[in-house]
């Protein structure tokens, strides 16, 4: 521990009472292999955890890499698994569940989690199954320069208001494309649509049932929400993800923009842009649509998880490692890097979008597992309608029947 | 060579072969004959920082048991090719009774994700071939004709596209012609309208995917074809001039007759590279206008997160079936020219 961890530990110790159990690393020679995604929050979880625990663990290796939902399942299928942890969110701990590749932490929670908040516990029919350290979200991002060059007052709350903005904008000749969002084809067409399919007051699935329910007044309605906002975006926008949009964002070349809460840190620290840019940037709630009060957005989480296929001991030193970095001198060293949901978080600018859509009632993203079959078909089926080869009926009709296929073959429908 | 020695002398070759190729094969089919037992699911309350929910989620337990007693999964023939998202045959019947007429037809069957890609995948390979073909050996002629000080520097030029990796050169040209790149800004620039796009339009996608096609795999045929011209017969070559041949004359009736072996070897590989395109689609996020065989496979295995795996091993045997049916012609040609010689 750094003298500065030290001071700081120390200080914290008496309002919190958590620091005892900061440095309990758990049985020791221990082996803790963690894999997570590669961003600054992840990298700040596992850094925490192996300057806390490295010295007392047997073997301590991280793995942060892009796109680890593709392997994950594949790493711990084995016994023992190639990790002892993944950093999952709210989908990727479903697709390790349905394999059943994960182990309740209950007793260990008990053990060595006196700091962590009720909150955080991800619980699945009673068994604590994950331990969430951040949140995330989609919400807006607006120029408040560029808004009031065009005349428009305020920041917009609904996507009518967007829409009427983006006009302004584009009829004062400032910028023909205004808008930015998350479309490229796959993933993040599917996530577009969720998020307006929900502000519609949409379900995705016939209650208690793996039947689809997108074919519905709600997602015709979601659709034609999209598609207004299309006719003001980037033309490449079926290819754009976050880091195109990040960085027409940062480029000056939008107004408005749909992103993630996660990118917020990024766009507005002082690399990558100019003082222009960062300084007229405000983030907000995502917008509702058609009238309704539930923001166009999904809540997502960030936490730790332990593999089921190894010794008990591993699993026992990995979650003490992993939660003995989730305390307050972790935030206040990192406080701009994520939305963090350890106890005594004080939101800073790039927090307040995320913060003010979940307290606007968004929906977290649905732990169901067949949703991903749903979220797949969607990203490809829907392409169709917003090349303008299809009506919104057809698209949805090709939706419903992709995932009756791909859901029938997983054995989710008969 | 004895049969005896023919056999120990291939053996090694054949075994290779078996281990890597057939029995990997055979595994693929079996695996698309199966399907994911059904799952048995319990709905339980799920807790997080966003409160609590009623959500469905697997009894593992059960399912766990289920896998145990048939480790396969459920037996499913060859339904899964036949399902919508590979043969279709229910939805094309569907549509066949439906149509009107011969556009909506087709517009019903374009609706299909394996015949779209199989669309594309064939327009790609029946542009694409031909003209890595006759551009290769026009590049090829055209170093041979060079004096000989600066052949070294031409080839080295020209075998460049084939050297820069598929994903990178594939990745730079993307974002040249991306909205905001050098390419697509100028087009816009010159034709005044901001909503041009190449990646927005797919007639532009998919010459683009072509053109890039073209140029990364032309090399390939012209190193080859390079090759072969430094065995054109010496003899052959003068007695034509000799009869009052002109260059063209020559080059038609002797150089490519000459080449004829290596034109159907490079046909080949071709064929079977361009019916497998994959990396390009990925690198231009062209995913919106142009899918081939191969990109499903990889949505199946790593979208899905839990991964199809019936539906991507009937995806890989079919694509096994279109290579087959794509060179089965090339190969009767070269069996043939193979029988002639020997008798």
């Amino acid at each position: 521990m750094s003298l500065k961890k030290v001071a700081l530990a120390g200080a914290v110790a008496g309002l919190m009472g958590s620091t005892a159990f900061a440095a309990d690393c758990g049985p020791s020679g221990k082996s803790v292999r963690i894999l997570g995604s590669d961003f600054p929050a992840i990298q700040a979880v596992a850094g925490a955890a192996e300057a806390n625990c490295a010295a007392n663990a047997g073997e301590f290796t991280i793995n942060l890499r892009d796109n680890t939902r593709d392997m994950m399942n594949q790493a711990l299928t084995p016994n023992p698994a190639e990790y002892t942890s993944v950093i999952v969110a709210n989908s990727t701990l479903t697709q390790l569940m349905n394999d059943d590749l994960v182990r309740p932490l209950d007793e260990y929670v008990a053990k060595y989690g006196q700091h962590l908040k009720p909150s955080q516990l991800i619980t699945i029919g009673g068994k604590v199954m994950a331990v969430a350290f951040m949140a995330n979200s989609q919400h807006l991002y607006s120029r408040t320069d560029i808004l009031e060059q065009a005349g428009v007052e305020g920041i917009p709350a609904t996507v009518e208001e967007i829409v009427a903005a983006a006009e302004k904008i584009r009829a004062a000749g400032i910028m023909e494309h205004p808008i930015v969002m998350n479309m490229k084809v796959g993933w993040n067409v599917g996530e577009i649509f969720n998020l307006f399919f929900f502000a519609n007051g949409g379900e995705l699935f016939k209650p208690g049932s793996a039947e689809p329910n997108v074919n519905s007044p709600e997602g015709i309605a979601a659709l034609g929400t999209i598609k207004s906002l299309l006719e003001y975006s980037h033309p490449d926008h079926l290819s754009h993800a976050s880091n195109e949009t990040q960085g027409l964002w940062e480029a000056g070349k939008a107004a408005m923009a749909v992103m993630w809460g996660s990118r917020g840190g990024a766009v507005l620290d002082d690399e990558g842009s100019s003082d222009e840019v960062t300084s007229n940037t405000v983030l907000s709630a995502a917008p509702t649509a058609g009238g309704g009060s539930t923001p166009a957005a999904t809540l997502w989480w960030d936490g730790v998880t332990v593999a089921k296929n190894i010794p008990d001991e591993d699993a026992e030193a990995t979650f003490a490692a992993l939660v003995s970095g989730l305390t307050s001198d972790l935030m206040e060293e990192h406080n701009d890097k994520a939305i963090w949901l350890i106890d005594g978080f004080q939101a800073g600018p790039a927090a307040a979008g995320v913060s003010a859509t979940a307290a606007a009632g968004a929906k977290p993203y649905p732990m169901i597992p067949f949703i991903n079959l749903m979220h797949n078909a969607l990203g490809s089926e829907l392409v169709d309608f917003y090349k303008g080869d299809e009506s919104a009926e057809d698209a949805l009709a090709d939706v419903e029947a992709a995932y009756r296929t791909a859901a029938k073959e997983a054995g989710f429908l008969q | 060579m004895k049969h005896r020695t023919f056999f120990w002398f291939i053996l090694p070759t054949l075994s290779a072969m078996v281990l890597f190729i057939a029995l990997p094969i055979v595994s693929v089919f079996i695996q698309s004959l199966f399907v994911q037992h059904e799952q048995v699911l319990v709905v339980s309350e799920s807790c997080g920082p966003f409160g609590c929910v009623e959500e469905t989620q697997v009894d593992t337990e059960a399912t766990a048991k289920l896998r145990e007693e048939r480790p396969l999964g459920q037996f499913n023939g060859l339904a899964t090719y036949f399902d919508r998202s590979h043969l279709a045959s229910a939805e094309i019947a569907e549509v066949w009774r439906t149509s009107t007429g011969l556009p909506s037809f087709i517009d019903g069957i374009m609706d299909l994700k394996f015949y779209k890609a199989l669309v594309f995948t064939l327009t790609y390979t029946f542009v694409v071939t031909p003209l890595v073909l006759i551009f290769g050996l026009a590049v090829a002629v055209g170093v041979n004709n060079l004096p000989k000080a600066f052949r070294g520097v031409a080839i080295f030029i020209s075998l460049l596209p084939f050297l820069v990796a598929t994903i990178v050169g594939s990745m730079i040209l993307s974002w040249m012609v991306d909205g905001e790149g050098i390419i697509g800004a100028t087009l816009q620039n010159i034709f005044n309208d901001p909503s041009l796009s190449i990646k927005a339009s797919t007639p532009l996608m998919w010459i683009m995917l072509m053109v890039y096609g073209v140029w990364h795999t032309l090399p390939f045929a012209f190193i080859t074809f390079y090759a072969g011209l430094q065995t054109v017969p010496q003899d052959t070559l003068e007695a034509a001039r000799v009869d009052g041949a002109n260059k063209w004359q020559t080059m038609i009736s002797v150089v490519v007759p000459h080449l004829m072996p290596l034109v159907s070897f490079v046909t080949l590989m071709l064929l079977m590279d361009n019916f497998r395109v994959f990396e390009p689609l990925v690198s231009f996020q062209a995913e919106a206008h142009a899918q081939s065989l191969s990109t499903f496979i990889v949505s199946d295995l790593r979208e899905a997160g839990n991964p199809l795996y019936a539906s991507a091993g009937a995806t890989s045997m079919l694509t096994i079936l279109g290579v087959v049916i794509l060179l089965t012609p090339v190969l009767i040609r070269t069996w043939r020219d193979f029988n002639a010689k020997v008798h």
